[in-house]
């Protein structure tokens, strides 16, 4: 690979880009100057301190660091799925769930990677391992997050419809069977949508890179048509686990509907 | 409170019935008896219809006809049970969706029976007034030929005529031995349906003042 190497030069005329956006804010009375000027600030940092922190877990080759990484991200993705919804639950039930979905979505689809696609040595080397799951963290965030909100918003939304359901002697599981579908579905859907743009309206992210770092287009867009599969894989498991154990902590032994346990 | 009634009796049995929000109640209904329960709103009638149907976390014992709800499923004791509430959801478009394919000729008897103007019961939910929903909930309930019903407030929105038609319809449940509950403003209700009458205050309840002679 022959990458151009970017020079902090190069950088810092790309960020007269946020000082013009700075600029017209001002000039336009936007009010926007402080968070555009705060967000790139943000945005600097934090992929700086990611950077040093991937080179120094990428020397080290200890599995336990490439965990500990994986392990942190996943539990922000857990928790950002957890507290976004405008209905939540109680107490650490939310974390809970959301914990299980991004845990075993996230590992099924990188071990698949690893162990059948990329298969580097060792197989849970940090190179791959962390960005794998890093990409994969982001879909299933998405759609984790998109099934749970519209779970707990329809479902609260139909309760009368749902409780009349029950009164009349239907399973719990037949009076919300169409809910779950729609929150399933409303999870894929960013996917779906991703996959029938790419390469046509969009030139996907990790390709476009890879290209401007130097690599063959075809073989950055192989890299890209794995990434897709897992990342449609990651995001089917995360919407299904998530909306269906939150199903469970909507009703009891009883089979009742409990929003109680909501917020 | 009264001596507890012999759980082996034929009818509808609670004791001790506990929420957090309400009770504790008991309360018996013999089999072909009715109990009519007013109060104001918010008093708690509605709970106390649920608490029967176990939809709200409660404790204590209830039995029909001397079957114990805890020996049985949520579903199984409600299809026993059948509640309606008072402003029941619809879950589908059409009417007709709303009731399993072999009930449907039965549906559309008792819709007939009930005063509904023909092809209301295909028509989708969304075109129907209030007060034809209203009898198409309780048509819900009704051919699922229950043992028990718990109805809150099945005739609010009716005239006179459809307020009688179901009336009707309820006195021959009664006959035929049917435990019927229910919710209801109409002071002559509890009267027409020989019913014994109830009032919920705070949460409370009591036999009102002119009990009906039941069953």
């Amino acid at each position: 690979m022959n990458a151009i190497s970017l020079s902090p030069t190069d950088l810092a005329i790309a960020a007269s880009l946020i000082a013009f956006d700075a600029l017209l804010s001002v000039l336009l009375k936007l009010n926007l100057h402080r968070q555009v000027l705060w967000a790139a600030a943000r945005m600097v940092v934090q992929l700086i301190a990611i950077g040093y922190l991937l080179r120094l877990v990428f020397a080290l080759h200890n599995p336990a660091a490439t965990v500990a990484v994986v392990l942190a991200m996943a539990m922000v993705a857990a928790r950002e799925i957890a507290v976004r919804p405008e209905r939540r639950f109680k107490g650490a039930d939310g974390l809970i769930l959301s914990s299980s979905g991004v845990a075993i979505a996230t590992f099924a689809t990188v071990a698949l990677a690893l162990l059948t696609a990329l298969r580097p040595h060792p197989w849970y080397e940090a190179r791959y391992a962390i960005s794998l799951a890093g990409i994969v963290l982001g879909s299933v965030l998405n759609s984790g997050s998109l099934a749970l909100d519209n779970l707990l918003t329809s479902v609260t939304r139909e309760r009368p419809s749902i409780e009349a359901q029950l009164g009349l002697g239907a399973s719990f599981h037949d009076a919300t069977r169409t809910l779950v579908r729609q929150a399933i579905r409303r999870g894929i859907m960013p996917t779906v949508n991703q996959m029938s743009a790419a390469g046509v309206i969009t030139l996907p992210g990790i390709m476009t890179g890879q290209i401007l770092a130097g690599l063959d287009p075809l073989e950055a867009v192989k890299y890209q048509i794995l990434l897709m599969f897992l990342l449609a894989g990651a995001s089917g498991l995360s919407a299904a686990i998530i909306a269906y154990l939150a199903l469970g902590r909507l009703t009891d032994d009883r089979q009742r509907l409990r929003l109680d346990r909501l917020r | 409170m009264s001596e507890p009634p012999d759980t082996a009796q034929a009818g509808l049995l609670a004791r001790h019935l506990k929420s957090a929000l309400a009770g504790p109640f008991d309360f018996a209904v013999p089999a072909g008896g009715c109990a009519v329960i007013s109060g104001p709103s918010g008093s708690g009638k509605s709970l106390f219809l649920r608490m029967i149907a176990d939809l709200d976390p409660n404790t204590g014992e209830v039995r029909l006809n001397g079957t114990e709800r805890q020996s049985m499923g949520g579903p199984a004791w409600r299809q026993m049970v059948p509640y309606v509430p008072a402003e029941a959801g619809w879950w589908l478009d059409d009417v007709a969706a709303h009731f399993a394919p072999d009930k449907r000729d039965a549906a559309r008897q008792l819709a007939a029976d009930f005063g509904l103007v023909e092809g209301q019961f295909d028509a989708p939910v969304a075109r129907l007034s209030t007060g034809e929903r209203q009898r198409l909930a309780v048509i819900r309930a009704l051919v699922l030929d229950a043992p028990a019903l718990l109805l809150d407030e099945p005739t609010s929105a009716l005239d006179q005529d459809a307020a009688g038609r179901v009336e009707a319809a309820l006195k021959a449940r009664l006959q035929k031995g049917c435990v019927i509950v229910m919710v209801s403003h109409d002071a002559g209700q509890a009267a027409r349906l020989r019913a014994d009458h109830y009032l919920m205050v705070e949460r409370k309840l009591a036999r009102a003042a002119h009990t009906g002679v039941g069953k």
